[in-house]
């Protein structure tokens, strides 16, 4: 591998890890809270809400995210209503925003998923306990099973995260230039195929690993035998 | 609206173009997946007896593929074997049926590159969780090795392995879609086609989303099924 080739190319990747890693925080920003109150849902007494959550997960893990991405950019714009709306139409006309979108909704039915198992597996009795005790459900929600579903769901949650990083690559494919994008551009611009191929796995792989290390933490700090 | 569906759909033949390329979409899948697996069985066996070199060169490949994007995996294979493929087929005459059966090829070889990298995790976790005690059983039964294999550790991996495999199968059929980004004509390429001639993105995005729901919702049944059938005369949990 040429030091030149590798010059020329890691400024371009630079800037597309720039915005791989804008996308994947607003994924983790947003999906993460928005994949929580999908959970609470699902785990809801009420059969209405309960199963219209269950529906949307369904259909955005059985679909791939490419559909997905390609029906929020491609597809919406065809609608009047939409265009007409300028709130809507700034999420979904520029392509920044809809690969935002995307990427949020996608991963909040698969976090849903993750923190549906975590709260259906507390222990009856905590939650028996604490209406026992008095708590109203919100209390016992925030002190009782918020708390225990997080530290149960956190390991499921880090691999997650190294799969919103990985999806984000699919932006390439409604214009938004981030690594995946400037690689492609790079291989047929070099010809260097493999090499180029390399240095953007390098790119991946570090961001990766920097996700997962940085939720380890996060999980050992929140660990209650330290 | 409906009226103008019917038109679309079926009377200009969309409805059978986007039907057409859910069965190539399939064909790429199944193919992808068995190709994935068949490859991955020796690869993960390599990789839990834990022979030096092999074990790590295994290791490095499953995790370089699934750390990277599948769409970057498939640049990789499609623009690094263009040019060479295009020279064989020419010297060999066969420059059309290349040109033709190309992106298939390619496609299935990618699919088959991603899912088995995580195949291999899901055999490697699988023959680790064979119980320790029946291989001992076997071994003070003096069970010869390929029979211990055979009849002990590779029957209860493949039954450990079922659901791990339908979570790669389920994933592989979605990432059959990023075959389309290099024009293999597969669901998601007929539906970008119909939805840029006909104008209705909207329209053909959603079907093929139904599409690919349906293919993802039917597999999950009968895995389903298959596992009930595997567990048979297992407790639950």
């Amino acid at each position: 591998m040429e030091l030149d080739l590798v010059t020329y190319a890691v400024p371009f990747l630079l800037v597309g890890a720039k915005t791989t890693l804008l996308i994947s925080v607003f994924g983790v920003a947003l999906g993460l809270p928005f994949g929580i109150a999908l959970a609470v849902i699902r785990t809801s007494r009420n059969r209405i809400l309960s199963r219209s959550a269950d529906i949307y997960c369904a259909v955005f893990r059985g679909t791939p995210m490419l559909v997905q991405i390609f029906v929020i950019y491609y597809g919406l714009g065809q609608l009047s209503a939409i265009r007409s709306n300028p709130v809507i139409w700034w999420i979904v006309g520029d392509s920044l925003h809809a690969a935002i979108l995307a990427v949020v909704l996608n991963t909040g039915a698969y976090t849903a998923e993750i923190f549906r198992t975590a709260l259906l597996s507390l222990p009856r009795g905590l939650v028996e306990a604490s209406q026992a005790c008095g708590m109203s459900v919100w209390a016992t929600f925030r002190h009782v099973k918020f708390p225990l579903a997080v530290r149960q769901a956190l390991p499921a949650y880090s691999s997650e995260v190294a799969i919103i990083v990985k999806e984000s690559s699919l932006a390439s494919t409604i214009t938004v230039l981030e690594i995946t994008g400037y690689a492609k551009r790079l291989m047929s611009e070099t010809f260097a195929i493999m090499d180029i191929f390399i240095i953007t796995s390098a790119f991946y792989l570090m961001m990766n690993v920097i996700s997962l290390i940085s939720l380890k933490l996060i999980e050992r700090k929140l660990s209650f035998d330290k | 609206m409906s009226f103008d569906l019917w038109v679309l759909l079926v009377e200009r033949g969309w409805g059978f173009a986007l039907l057409r390329g859910a069965t190539v979409t399939l064909a790429v899948g199944l193919l992808g997946m068995l190709a994935g697996v068949i490859v991955a069985v020796p690869l993960a066996l390599l990789r839990w007896r834990r022979l030096p070199i092999f074990s790590q060169a295994v290791d490095g490949y499953s995790i370089l593929v699934r750390g990277v994007p599948g769409l970057l995996v498939i640049y990789l294979l499609f623009f690094g074997s263009i040019e060479w493929v295009q020279r064989l087929a020419t010297a060999f005459g066969y420059q059309n049926s290349a040109d033709s059966a190309y992106p298939f090829v390619i496609g299935v070889v990618a699919i088959a590159a991603i899912s088995c990298a995580y195949s291999i995790e899901v055999f490697r976790g699988a023959l680790d969780a064979v119980p320790v005690g029946l291989l001992e059983a076997a071994k003070s039964l003096a069970l010869p090795t390929h029979v211990t294999f055979f009849r002990v550790t590779l029957p209860i991996a493949l039954r450990l392995a079922l659901g791990g495999l339908n979570n790669v199968w389920q994933m592989t059929i979605k990432d059959t879609s990023l075959v389309s980004v290099v024009g293999m004509q597969e669901l998601m390429r007929s539906a970008a086609i119909a939805a840029g001639i006909t104008r209705s993105p909207l329209l053909f995005y959603c079907a093929a989303a139904g599409m690919f729901f349906a293919l993802t919702a039917i597999s999950q049944t009968l895995f389903s099924h298959t596992e009930r059938l595997f567990n048979r005369g297992f407790s639950r949990g």
